[in-house]
C-alpha cells in the first residue's frame, strides 16, 4: 500500500437495532432456543481470575421512563489491567479465559440489566501516556436509538484514580462526570455497582465520539 | 496497518442523527447533549474476537437451523458479501450475526403480535465468521414486509437486520439490508432516518445472478464498510508500506 494512501470507503450507514434485537444477539430473550452456544452477560467463569463484581442498572428514556428493550454490550480489560487483543501490548498477565465482552438485555418486565463480571485493572492512557483509572466500556443499540450509543463506568470507589483520569477529566462539566460513576453496595455478598444511563433530560449521560 | 492504529474520526453525516422526527420513537431516546469526542485509547482500539469453535454448523444457515418438521415456507435466498474495512482492507474472523421477519413478516419474538403467522421451522437468525479475505454468507428465506407503530399507514420494506463487530469495539455496528426494487423503500421511515441519499442506498442490497444457484435460489449481495484504521506516519516507523 502507498505510505499516504489514506482514503477512503464510506463506512455502512448505522439503523436502529429495532424492538426485535433479542432474535439475532438473545434469542433466549426473545423466547426460543437455537444456538448450542449462546453470548450472555455471565463472563466471570470460574477459571478467571479477578474479583467478582454484579453490575446492574436501568436505562431511562427522555420522559423517565424505564426502557425494557435495550441490548447492552459491555469490553474490559481483565484484573491486571490488560485486553485481550494483540493490539494490546502492555506487559501485563493475559488471562485467556476472560475475554472481556458481555451482552446482555433489559429485562422485559423489571428494565433491569445484570452483568456478572470482574472488577478491571487499571490500563495505560492513549499511547502509553498516563494510566486511565479502571472502567468498563459500554454500548448500547435499541428501538428508538439510530446508532449505537458508546459509554463508559466508572467505579465509585476508587475515587483517588477518577480524579486522575485523563477521560473523565475532559468532560468540562464535573457534574457530568458523575453520570458515569456507579456506586458500589454490598447486597446478599455481592460487589454490586449500580449504573443507571439517562439517554436524555436532566441527567442525560455523558456519551462519547470514538 | 497494525491493529493498534486508532481509527478514522467516525464521519456522522453519513449516519442518522440521534433524532429523526420521521422515526418517532427516537423522540426520548435520543441523546440532546453533543457527544464528547474521545480520541482512542486501548479501550476504543481493541475489541472482543471470537473463533470458529463457538458457531454451530449451521448457524449460517436458517433454511435449516431452525427446521423442526420440514422446511420454511418461502423464497430461499443466499445473500453474501464482504466486510471491509475503510482502507477497502478485508475484515477477517469477524462475528456477523443477522436476525429477520418469516416470509410472512411475522417475527419469533414474545413481543410480536403481526397478524401473519409464526412459521413452526423458521427461528430467524444466523452468524458466521468472515473468511479471510473478509467473505461471509448466509442461506434464508426471503422476508415478508410488515407494519408498525409510527404513522398511522407505516410499513416496513423488506429488511434483514445486520450486527457486525469488526477489530476494535469503535467499528461495532448494527445496521440493516434491503433488497433492490423494493416498492417500499421510499416510503420508510427509518431508512429515511439517513440524510445522505446515498449512503441510504448503499444499504439496499444488489440481486447477484452469478452467485444464485441455478434452478435452486437466487442469491442477494450485501458489502459492509467499518472504520479504517490512521497510519501512524511519524511515530515509530512508518507503518503499512
Amino acid at each position: 500500500m502507498k505510505p499516504f494512501d489514506l482514503s477512503c470507503l464510506p463506512e455502512t450507514p448505522s439503523q436502529t437495532a429495532g424492538p426485535y434485537v433479542h432474535i439475532g444477539l438473545m434469542p433466549a430473550q426473545a423466547g426460543f432456543e437455537i444456538f448450542a452456544n449462546n453470548f450472555t452477560g455471565d463472563i466471570a467463569g470460574p477459571n478467571v481470575k479477578g474479583e467478582r463484581i454484579v453490575i446492574e442498572g436501568r436505562i431511562f428514556d427522555g420522559a423517565g421512563h424505564v426502557t425494557k428493550d435495550v441490548l447492552i454490550e459491555t469490553w474490559q480489560a481483565n484484573a491486571a489491567g490488560r485486553y485481550n487483543h494483540p493490539a494490546d501490548r502492555q506487559e501485563k498477565t493475559l488471562d485467556s479465559s476472560f475475554r472481556g465482552w458481555a451482552r446482555t438485555g433489559t429485562d422485559f418486565e423489571t428494565g433491569i440489566y445484570t452483568i456478572r463480571t470482574i472488577k478491571p485493572g487499571s490500563v495505560a492512557g492513549r499511547r502509553g501516556r498516563k494510566a486511565m483509572a479502571p472502567h468498563i466500556n459500554f454500548w448500547i443499540a435499541a428501538r428508538g436509538i439510530n446508532i449505537g450509543l458508546a459509554t463508559r463506568l466508572y467505579f465509585g470507589d476508587e475515587e483517588a484514580a477518577n480524579v486522575e483520569d485523563p477521560v473523565l477529566n475532559i468532560i468540562e462539566q464535573p457534574e457530568r462526570r458523575k453520570t458515569l460513576i456507579a456506586p458500589k453496595s454490598v447486597r446478599d455478598g455481592n460487589t454490586v455497582y449500580t449504573f443507571d444511563i439517562y439517554l436524555q433530560g436532566e441527567r442525560e449521560t455523558v456519551f462519547f465520539d470514538v | 496497518m497494525t491493529p493498534d492504529a486508532e481509527f478514522h474520526q467516525r464521519d456522522r453525516s453519513i449516519h442518522p442523527p440521534a433524532y429523526t422526527p420521521v422515526y418517532k420513537t427516537s423522540g426520548l431516546r435520543s441523546p440532546r447533549i453533543p457527544l464528547w469526542s474521545l480520541q482512542n485509547s486501548l479501550s476504543e482500539v481493541t475489541g472482543p474476537m471470537f473463533t470458529p469453535e463457538e458457531l454451530g454448523p449451521l448457524d449460517n444457515d436458517l433454511v435449516l437451523n431452525y427446521a423442526k418438521t420440514g422446511q420454511p415456507i418461502g423464497e430461499q435466498i443466499i445473500v453474501h458479501g464482504h466486510v471491509l474495512d475503510g482502507n477497502g482492507r478485508p475484515i477477517r474472523n469477524t462475528l456477523v450475526e443477522v436476525w429477520q421477519a418469516n416470509a410472512g413478516g411475522r417475527y419469533r419474538h414474545r413481543n410480536d403480535t403481526y397478524i401473519a403467522p409464526i412459521d413452526p421451522n423458521f427461528g430467524g437468525c444466523g452468524r458466521m465468521l468472515t473468511d479471510e479475505n473478509g467473505h461471509y454468507f448466509f442461506r434464508t428465506v426471503k422476508p415478508g414486509a410488515y407494519p408498525f407503530r409510527n404513522r398511522v399507514n407505516s410499513w416496513r420494506p423488506a429488511h434483514i437486520h445486520y450486527s457486525v463487530f469488526g477489530s476494535g469495539f469503535a467499528q461495532r455496528l448494527i445496521t440493516q439490508m434491503y433488497f433492490e426494487g423494493d416498492p417500499l423503500i421510499p416510503h420508510d421511515s427509518i431508512l429515511a432516518t439517513i440524510p445522505d441519499r446515498s449512503a441510504a442506498e448503499r444499504l439496499v442490497a444488489r440481486l447477484d445472478l452469478n452467485a444464485s444457484k441455478p434452478l435452486e435460489c437466487l442469491a442477494y449481495r450485501f458489502d459492509i464498510v467499518l472504520r479504517g484504521r490512521r497510519q501512524t506516519l511519524f511515530e515509530n516507523k512508518l507503518q503499512g508500506s
